[in-house]
């Protein structure tokens, strides 16, 4: 059931992080294809967030390897991510609420000028353009972002992760928030972004929007990897199995 | 960016009904609550000068009043503006301090021994250890760079202990309240120490000012800037396709700035020289005074050097990638470390800077008063969080302005001598600022609910 379309875009082994005493992530291995959108489901606490933030650089795991198109990658922070064009979309989207919709999408990676300066204007036009092509009806460029709506805040960090041409993309329930519309939008831009060969790891607690969405599913449970299917040899039962009972449907073991 | 409201109408969606109700201050994008401190301002001016007119004249015509009054004269504004240098320069900092949801309390402390450093290179140190002659150009400039030295290596370590070591930045600042003010005592053994270098002295007001010539020069200097930074801003606009404001909203705009700095050089040159002192400098020079001869003091040094720090830290807070850090971290520190912002060092550098602020206020404090004292700077942190504060930092962090805060300095001065101009007793001057302060921020609180920033 792998995948052996190529070397894998991004893979970690035997990951490993534990918080005083409970072992959040249990020696998990996963892999990620060029182009593919691979599920993490699990209840919560099943440790797929802390797995994604010792890739996305906001945890140090305790152990384990990281992968980057077959090299080892040395990601101790989100800075060392970045480098590795691995971007993440949080959950909780990540995005200081003063600041206009530019200024957090550049966040950390300013445009500058010549002598250093931030160089606004350009950045309101590169974002300009970005949320043009995501989100059309976007106007609100001068307020800040607590300002906005929900959907019009998770484009903001859904352009931001999109911008910098990531190659992996770490998205932690990103239509939680969204209506019936903009969830669909979401859609569309995940298909879009596979086409243009991007690995996705998509967080997801809507079992229907996985089976819609992903083309494998790795299942975590109390820190450990329950086991990865290919989505499309299941039923959304097994998928439900997997993540309440933690066991393998038969057909695929 | 981040401080002002911001102009909801100009970005509003087409169909929003805010669209038609665009006022006449959101085509001019200007900041509502900017105006207001501004407007209050000028009634605190309005109401003192009421006052004491009544006080000088008596009588019935509120005409005399005005005219008569002792508030807003060229003599008093001077006063005004070198009395609020010293805590608008640290208030500043304190925007950033707070922005990145901090607080120092040692910044009057701070500025004690940065003041006893100074006076100590000055009159001990360079003259007496190191033989270099009392009124060498060298000591005024030494001492200053040891006394900013001194300001940015405490800081450098209260940010450290804050940053690296997580103790919250109250308790650090508390303790450095306690340190920094005793090590100066120490270091001086208690001692007043005086008279400083003549050239330092400069920076203490009416020992060295402009002069009327100067002071137009530096006007037109300020108003130049002032406009092509305004082109400036207007042609990056249209090159990226940006609406911009109406041209004759421009003209409005530039007019304004061009009477307030050329209004505010013109008081300070009204402010006229004492004949006496006149005549002691022109015996100096071996001369002797035409009669008649009058000339006045023009912008003092130290205001220039306010602008200066103004100028610097609004720069910076714009700007620059230090800043918008800054700013980032104060409204989300998650999202800030997140995007990989090396929040620890961030810290540092905050404090930093507030040190050195707090250096430069001590060689603005100590040269007014012409010797280092002990009491230095006494009570200083509570005016200058209470400037800050008052000029619209919030302390939940992420929002403030430079020019907020200088405002707020200036507005807090005036109160205090104003009401010691018209005989408020000492304790009633306090009661007044107290209930200022809160009812400021309770205003403010009101006014974010509604502009829902």
């Amino acid at each position: 059931m792998k995948d052996v379309r190529a070397t894998p875009l991004c893979e970690m082994r035997d990951m490993q992080k534990a918080f005083g005493g409970i072992r959040a992530v249990d020696h998990v291995s996963l892999e990620l294809y060029p182009g593919e959108v691979h599920g993490v489901l699990g209840h919560n606490g099943a440790g797929k967030s802390v797995l994604m933030k010792m890739l996305s650089g906001a945890y140090r795991r305790d152990g384990g390897q990281i992968f980057v198109e077959g090299q080892e990658a040395q990601i101790d922070n989100p800075r060392d991510a970045r480098k590795y064009n691995i971007e993440t979309i949080y959950q909780t989207l990540a995005l200081a609420d003063n600041l206009d919709a530019a200024s957090n999408l550049f966040l950390g990676r300013e445009i500058t000028s010549s002598m250093g300066f931030v160089n606004d204007p350009m950045m309101e036009a590169e974002t300009r353009k970005i949320m043009s092509r995501l989100n059309p009806n976007f106007r609100r460029y001068h307020t800040p972002v607590a300002g906005l709506s929900g959907g019009q805040r998770q484009s903001v960090a859904i352009a931001r992760a999109v911008y910098f041409n990531a190659k992996i993309l770490i998205m932690d329930e990103p239509t939680a928030a969204l209506g019936v519309a903009e969830t669909q939008m979401v859609a569309e831009l995940i298909g879009e972004l596979k086409r243009q060969g991007i690995g996705i790891f998509l967080i997801d607690h809507d079992i229907h929007q996985v089976k819609l969405l992903c083309d494998r599913a790795s299942v975590m449970k109390n820190g450990r990897l329950v086991g990865t299917v290919n989505v499309a040899d299941v039923t959304e039962d097994d998928l439900l199995g997997m993540i309440i009972l933690g066991k393998m449907p038969d057909q695929a073991r | 960016m981040t401080d002002t409201p911001s102009t909801p109408a100009a970005d509003a969606q087409p169909n929003e009904p805010t669209r038609l109700k665009r006022t006449f201050f959101q085509t001019l994008e200007l900041d509502i609550r900017m105006l207001g401190m501004v407007g209050a301002f000028v009634l605190i001016s309005v109401g003192f000068q009421i006052l004491s007119g009544l006080r000088n004249s008596g009588g019935a015509n509120p005409i005399d009043w005005l005219l008569n009054g002792t508030f807003v004269t060229p003599r008093n504004i001077f006063n005004l503006t070198i009395q609020t240098v010293s805590v608008a320069i640290m208030a500043t900092g304190m925007v950033f301090i707070i922005v990145m949801r901090h607080i120092d309390l040692s910044v009057g402390a701070l500025l004690a021994f940065a003041s006893a450093m100074m006076a100590m290179t000055q009159t001990l140190v360079m003259p007496g250890w190191l033989g270099i002659p009392l009124g060498s150009a060298w000591i005024a400039p030494v001492a200053i760079v040891v006394g900013v030295i001194t300001g940015m290596a405490v800081g450098a370590l209260q940010g450290w202990l804050v940053g690296y070591l997580t103790i919250p930045a109250f308790i650090v600042t508390l303790g450095g309240y306690l340190v920094w003010r005793n090590v100066a005592w120490y270091l001086t053994s208690g001692q007043t120490i005086g008279p400083l270098d003549q050239n330092f002295q400069i920076f203490g007001g009416i020992n060295g000012t402009l002069g009327e010539a100067w002071s137009w020069v530096f006007g037109a200097i300020a108003v130049a800037v002032t406009i092509w930074a305004m082109v400036r801003a207007r042609r990056l606009k249209v090159a990226h396709d940006f609406p911009v404001k109406p041209i004759w909203g421009e003209f409005l705009l530039a007019a304004v700035a061009v009477v307030l700095v050329f209004g505010f050089v013109w008081i300070l040159n009204s402010y006229e020289v004492p004949t006496a002192r006149l005549a002691r400098d022109f015996a100096a020079r071996g001369e002797t005074m035409p009669d008649g001869y009058t000339t006045g003091y023009g912008i003092p040094i130290s205001v220039l050097v306010l602008v200066v720090v103004a100028v610097v830290m609004t720069v910076v807070a714009k700007r620059t990638r230090l800043g918008r850090y800054i700013f980032a971290t104060g409204g989300n520190p998650e999202a800030a470390a997140l995007a990989g912002i090396n929040i620890r060092m961030l810290t540092v550098k905050l404090f930093m800077i507030m040190g050195a602020l707090a250096a430069i206020s001590a060689v603005v404090a100590s040269s007014r008063q012409t010797f280092h004292s002990n009491d230095i700077g006494t009570l200083d942190e509570l005016r200058v969080i209470a400037a800050a504060v008052i000029g619209g930092t919030a302390f939940a962090g992420g929002i403030g302005t430079i020019h907020g805060a200088i405002l707020g300095a200036l507005i807090m001065q005036s109160l205090q001598s104003g009401m010691a101009m018209v005989g408020v007793d000492a304790p009633l001057q306090n009661i007044v600022v107290g209930m200022v302060l809160v009812i400021a921020v309770l205003i403010d609180t009101f006014y974010r609910k509604r502009a829902g920033v």
